[in-house]
């Protein structure tokens, strides 16, 4: 069998090498087939898999947990429960979306009961909803994608990579997707190696075995042979040695050729991102994505989770600086039960702090953890997707609201400073007019919004552009707002890493950059290369 | 052929009705219900329950419907039952109610 060589575009750096995970699309994202008769056996598959999952759960518990499972299984296995599913599915619905409003319809039913034990039983049909849609969407994959496989698949979503387990190395390589993705944001954030566009793969029924990824070139060599991947090993053994004498400089403060100090921050998705990270390496973290918390917990994390996850990154920081952004769900990171489905453009749509307003209930949980989690550190919180001061000020007053009701019942908190992601160009525009404690830039955002070039759509990449002169202006133009104001301007999006950059981002007169763990040793040394 | 049979034979049934109250704590509650569904689910009869004497009848041997009447404690529980087996099917039926789905 000959090695297969295929060349797409880099989305993350570093390389690879390990046994490929062959994902189907069907199961990488759930794309309506449209084809109501293919929808119902999609479905069908999905309630037996959830089914069976629980009925193995069944024998590893007893007493009134079994019960409830056994009572999950006999609702699954009644064709009542998804009838109304499959007659919206004959009508041309989407499997997912008939499913999840056969049984919302059956949920409402029991939350309207008189009797609370009946009340009750509404988060056992929430649990079986949430298993056939995870099924549905393909979160039980995950279990395929053990530590250090290749993943090779059309594309990936978000959820899926974020709940494999990636400390023991791997890499993506798509058929599809994007540098700008905000997959490859994570991959680059937890150091996976990714390449995209690589064409579609087909194995004509004999998938890989084995494939060297080199995130840096965005080149995949499928089933190797013993020659090329002993070249191939050598080379990544160079590679970790040179980052291993790179890593040994991180812990020195950024520092430009002619002296000025710039602050290196983080970007973090989860407190798992700081394991074994010395603090000494960061002057704070400039960015934790709160997203994961509502990713990993199927649902909506409870104030105590989010207190104690928020607690956990404050306390490493020891004493340093950390910006907590607020839940920046939609677009292209959708959380069942929250986000808006079926929207034309999700990226023009309720996410962000549109989606935070509109669901006051969830928004209030998250400010009351990051409020009793402001006293184990210095806390600061960011508000995504702002576009007019109104939407600052209403999420100020609810914070206010909520300190005041913690200290009224003796609740330990603080009023963390509040600022705004500037990442619509209309913040930026008129960056002066908001009430913000500080200014933090989302280029990525800023830069899709400014060039309407969108960022999962390979085909307009090269728009996609930070370093576009009016991209920069609208953060030159944030950054003197932010200087004649008094208040801290940075920036956060991934153009922060990208170091062919860095000397136009200092041109702004940015002073602090805030990039994933990964990227911190490279983007010091590429500021004290830098000349103004 | 079977089928046919089945049918024809549950047409010529009479129904058979009965009643009994429900004294377990909470009511037809998860744990019954999947109880009295299995149960019946052991019959060809077909059965049916129901909150008032003349329904609307609810089919016994559907986890999902049982557990949509909601039936509280101290609800008179009817059921109609028709089929060739279906003298058995009410006894077992009454005696699982009576009993309190062997609940306290």
């Amino acid at each position: 069998m000959a090695e297969i060589h295929l060349t797409g575009r880099p989305a993350s750096p570093g390389l690879a090498i390990g046994p490929v995970t062959v994902l189907t699309a069907a199961v990488t994202r759930r794309l309506a087939t449209g084809d109501p008769a293919q929808e119902a056996v999609v479905l069908k598959a999905a309630i037996e898999g959830a089914t069976t999952e629980i009925a193995e759960l069944v024998g590893a518990v007893d007493g009134d947990v079994a019960d409830i499972l056994q009572f999950q299984v006999a609702m699954l296995e009644d064709d009542a429960l998804a009838e109304g599913a499959y007659d919206a599915i004959s009508a041309g619905v989407a499997a997912d979306h008939a499913w999840r409003s056969a049984l919302d319809a059956e949920i409402s039913g029991y939350r309207s009961a008189e009797d609370e034990y009946f009340r009750a039983r509404a988060a056992d049909m929430v649990d079986i909803r949430d298993r056939v849609l995870a099924r549905l969407s393909g979160v039980d994959t995950v279990a395929k994608i053990t530590g250090g496989s290749i993943v090779a698949c059309d594309d990936i979503s978000p959820s899926i990579f974020l709940a494999a387990d990636w400390t023991r190395g791997g890499a993506i390589t798509l058929g599809a997707g994007s540098p700008s993705s905000h997959v490859a944001m994570l991959a680059r954030a937890r150091g996976v190696p990714m390449v995209v566009g690589l064409g579609p793969l087909s194995w004509n029924g004999r998938p890989p075995a084995l494939a060297l990824v080199d995130g840096d070139a965005g080149t995949v060599i499928f089933d190797p042979e013993p020659e090329t991947q002993r070249l191939f090993e050598h080379r990544m053994a160079a590679a970790n040695a040179g980052r291993a004498a790179a890593d040994a400089g991180r812990t020195e403060p950024a520092c430009t050729a002619d002296g000025r100090p710039i602050a290196v921050l983080l970007n973090i998705a989860a407190p798992e991102d700081l394991a074994g990270l010395d603090p000494a390496i960061c002057d704070g973290i400039g960015l934790v994505r709160t997203e994961f918390l509502f990713e990993a917990s199927h649902g909506l994390p409870d104030e105590d989770t989010q207190y104690a996850a928020y607690r956990r990154i404050l306390e490493w920081a020891q004493g340093r600086p950390v910006t907590i952004r607020t839940l920046d769900a939609g677009g292209d990171k959708p959380i069942a039960g929250l986000t808006a489905e079926g929207e034309s453009n999700p990226f023009l749509g309720l996410r962000g702090i549109r989606l935070s307003l509109a669901r006051p209930e969830v928004f209030c949980v998250q400010l009351r953890a990051l409020l009793r989690a402001a006293v184990h550190g210095s806390l600061k919180v960011m508000l995504p997707m702002i576009a007019i001061p109104s939407e600052f000020d209403r999420a100020a007053i609810m914070l206010d609201t909520e300190f005041s009701a913690l200290r009224a019942q003796g609740i330990a908190c603080a009023r963390p400073p509040l600022g705004i992601m500037v990442e619509v160009p209309a913040a930026a525009l008129r960056a002066e007019y908001f009430g913000a404690a500080f200014y933090s830039i989302g280029s990525n955002d800023l830069t899709q919004y400014t060039m309407a070039a969108a960022r999962d759509v390979g085909a307009v990449a090269d728009l996609n552009d930070t370093g576009d002169p009016a991209v920069l202006a609208l953060i030159t133009r944030t950054v003197e707002v932010g200087r004649k104001r008094g208040v801290e301007v940075s920036l956060c999006g991934d153009a922060a890493a990208e170091t062919r950059l860095t000397t136009a981002l200092l041109a702004t007169g940015l002073t602090n950059l805030s990039v994933s763990p990964i990227a911190v040793a490279r983007l010091k040394a590429a500021i004290a290369g830098i000349r103004s | 052929m079977h089928d046919a049979n089945a049918s024809r034979a549950t047409g010529t049934f009479e129904p058979l009705t009965g009643s009994a109250v429900l004294v377990n704590a909470v009511g037809l509650h998860a744990r019954p219900s999947v109880k009295l569904t299995q149960s019946a689910k052991r019959f060809a009869a077909k059965i049916e329950l129901a909150l008032a004497a003349d329904g609307p009848w609810t089919d016994a041997k559907s986890p999902v419907k049982v557990m949509r009447v909601k039936a509280p404690q101290g609800a008179t529980l009817h059921f109609r039952v028709t089929g060739p087996d279906g003298e058995a099917a009410l006894a077992a039926m009454l005696v699982l109610v009576h009993d309190g789905f062997g609940e306290a």
